[in-house]
């Protein structure tokens, strides 16, 4: 997943050349490109194997509410997409000649909030794809168009923090990332259910 | 009906009818039983044993019709069902990548099981997999798998199990060892639901039996002590033709069919017949 | 009501105003668009029906409904180009409902994917949970495409025209005639689907009385 990324940022920078006025406007969006696509990749594997091998089963009969089973997935998800993004963040400051240190603090709460996002909806749709002949095309067609919000916030936000400007300005940003957070979590408690039925 | 002979019914299923999208795999199947009791199941491939399982044990929800467990609605309690059910399948539910320990651990955690290390100790020697305890899984033989498939379905000392075709893949070492694990369960006076295509070993185990053929329960009785040849004579006359109720049943849906959508489907035959 | 439908649409023709020819094509646009978006709020009606009653009569309606929308949605998403070219001289721009309208489009095809592949049993509930995201999702993308705009310098102005008298009767006409026409090609299309259904009901049926 990592290498993955790597060569999504790399391939990036042989695209636009080297040309650093260019770079700085599409530096946010090349990393979240990034990110989100190999982000994909990884959620595949989240339900995957488990109805593959079976062991899907096993884990409904427990006393568990599939609501807390989705919970488990989708931070799973959460935890290995970031260790991915952290890396890849640092390939791509090194590669971008990106200042990135006064702004560490409000990048990381960017980057949680947006990687949240695209976890919840990601772990909903990779459990009902895991269940179809396409998985992984499936996945793709699902998550993207839903994702938009998600996306085009986060890269947004992410460019004005690199740029330094104020949080104000983020704020707006920030607010519709956590609703997004905050909406898909409700819809995913309220339906997650109705996905694990057999 | 909550009751027989003043003993509550520890499962009880009712009018169940599933239907997959067109095709229907259960047709009004009612079932009961009392704690105690031990059933096997019968049936040809595609009957719905499979599926009868899965709605008892509450993994899929019926098309329509009821199942309590222990006086629970599946539709409502599955958490507390699950506290009370134990399921060994054709599939093990084991985790491939870790060990026997590993796996009955994650299983134990997440049924809370008490002073869990312990009966993880305990149940291993009882399948007699002490040796390889430590082993990851999928070096295991499927005998070996299917038997500490076996400890972690009764990790949680549940009252009730639900075996589904539990002897595939096992050769007659591993039947065996399986089979006395499964009377030890009986004479703890756990209630069994067992479905499988063994006749001889259900029988052995079990007191009573079903038949189910094409969705439909065409026979359920007690069959402590009788003759297994006779059994399965009758078994083997049952299911090679359908059911005198199913042919009826199969004919007024035609019927009825016929009828309301009369010539476009049926330019053969005369709608007002 | 099909007649009906297409009497008031030839009706309205001697009744515009010609304020150049492709202006016509707003009376098109606009319902289409606002019938796109109702059609898949009844998809997402539907849907939440479904997973509350489990009756596949509501799975139905959302399928029908989500394939219709998906037509008006394309409508609105070819006219709306080629009234921008000569207006504004510009094919596309992102305009917030323009870009809105365009997930919206994506969000119905992968609906009516997700129907193909997956199978009859879960079919109708992974569809229902799609339907309530996907619905959900496009208020949250309107605003956040919204915002996204009002930060970069905006390349056209907003689409809101002065409209008179005899153009808002038009546009009122043409707006019943495809509210018409909409309901007339989902109870047609609901029609179709509920034939095809018990087709295969009995078709499964038959198989099952001469498969022994």
């Amino acid at each position: 997943m990592c290498l993955f990324s790597f060569l999504v940022v790399i391939i990036f920078s042989f695209a636009f050349g080297t040309d650093l006025q260019v770079y700085n406007g599409m530096v946010p969006g090349i990393l979240w490109v990034a990110f989100i696509f190999s982000g994909l990749l990884g959620l595949n594997r989240s339900f995957g194997t488990e109805r593959d091998k079976g062991t899907l089963s096993g884990l409904l009969l427990c006393p568990v509410a599939p609501w807390e089973i989705f919970l488990a997935k989708m931070i799973g998800t959460l935890i290995f997409t970031t260790i991915m993004e952290i890396f890849t963040f640092l390939v791509f400051i090194i590669l971008y000649n990106q200042n990135v240190l006064p702004f560490l603090v409000p990048l990381s709460l960017v980057i949680f909030l947006g990687t949240l996002g695209f976890s919840i909806v990601g772990t909903i749709f990779s459990a009902m794809s895991s269940a179809t002949k396409a998985r992984d095309v499936i996945l793709s067609i699902l998550v993207f168009p839903i994702s938009v919000p998600v996306i085009i916030a986060s890269v947004k936000a992410t460019g004005l923090i690199l740029e330094g400007r104020s949080i104000q300005t983020v704020y707006a940003w920030l607010k519709i990332l956590v609703a997004f957070d905050m909406v898909f979590l409700l819809l995913a408690y309220l339906t997650f259910s109705h996905i694990m039925e057999e | 009906m909550d009751e027989l002979h003043g003993q509550k019914y520890v499962v009880k299923a009712r009018e169940l009818i599933k239907k997959f999208g067109f095709k229907t795999a259960l047709r009004q199947v009612n079932l009961s039983l009392i704690s105690g009791d031990c059933l096997a199941l019968f049936g040809p491939n595609g009957a719905g044993k499979t599926t009868l399982i899965q709605i008892l044990c509450s993994l899929t929800l019926p098309t329509s019709g009821k199942v309590v467990i222990a006086g629970l609605d599946t539709r409502y309690h599955r958490a507390a069902i699950h506290r009370l059910i134990g399921v060994i399948a054709h599939d093990t539910f084991l985790y491939g990548d870790l060990t026997a320990v590993e796996n009955l651990n994650f299983y134990g955690r997440m049924y809370n099981v008490p002073k869990l290390k312990a009966r993880i100790d305990d149940l291993i020697d009882q399948v007699g997999l002490r040796a390889y305890k430590n082993d990851p899984v999928h070096t295991y033989s499927r005998g070996m798998k299917q038997r500490l498939s076996v400890a972690r379905a009764i990790l949680h000392d549940p009252a009730i199990l639900f075996l589904d075709e539990p002897y595939t893949g096992l050769d007659q070492q591993g039947a065996d060892d399986l089979q006395r694990l499964l009377n030890q369960f009986r004479d703890q006076r756990k209630t069994i639901v067992l479905a499988s295509h063994n006749l001889a070993r259900g029988l052995e185990l079990c007191s009573h039996a079903a038949i189910l053929n094409a969705g439909e329960l065409i026979y359920h009785e007690n069959t402590a002590g009788i003759d297994k040849n006779e059994f399965k004579q009758m078994y083997l006359k049952l299911t090679e033709e359908k059911t005198w109720s199913h042919q009826i049943s199969a004919q007024v849906s035609y019927e009825n069919s016929r009828r309301s959508y009369g010539k476009i489907f049926f330019p053969n035959s005369d709608p007002k017949n | 009501m099909m007649l009906l439908a297409l009497y008031a649409i030839f009706f309205y023709a001697p009744v515009e105003k010609t304020m150049g020819l492709v202006q016509k094509i707003f009376y098109i646009h606009v319902p289409a668009a606002f019938i796109a978006f109702l059609a898949f709020f009844i998809t997402f009606a539907a849907s939440i029906l479904y997973l509350v009653k489990k009756d596949n009569q509501w799975d139905l309606i959302a399928l029908c409904s989500a394939e219709i929308g998906i037509i008006f949605c394309t409508i609105v998403l070819v006219t709306g180009p080629i009234w921008a070219k000569p207006v504004w001289n510009v094919w596309w721009t992102w305009d917030p409902r323009l870009t809105t309208t365009l997930i919206l489009w994506f969000i119905y095809v992968a609906y009516l994917m997700l129907r193909g592949v997956v199978g009859e049993n879960k079919k109708a509930n992974f569809s229902a949970v799609f339907g309530i995201i996907g619905f959900v999702n496009v208020p949250l993308t309107f605003f956040a495409i919204r915002l996204w705009r009002t930060i970069h310098p905006v390349m056209i102005t907003s689409r809101g025209i002065n409209i008179s008298g005899p153009m808002k009767d038009t546009l009122a006409l043409t707006f019943s005639a495809f509210c018409l026409l909409f309901i007339f090609l989902l109870l047609t299309r609901m029609r179709l689907e509920k034939m095809k259904r018990a087709t295969e009901t009995v078709i499964a049926m038959f198989e099952e009385r001469h498969h022994f």
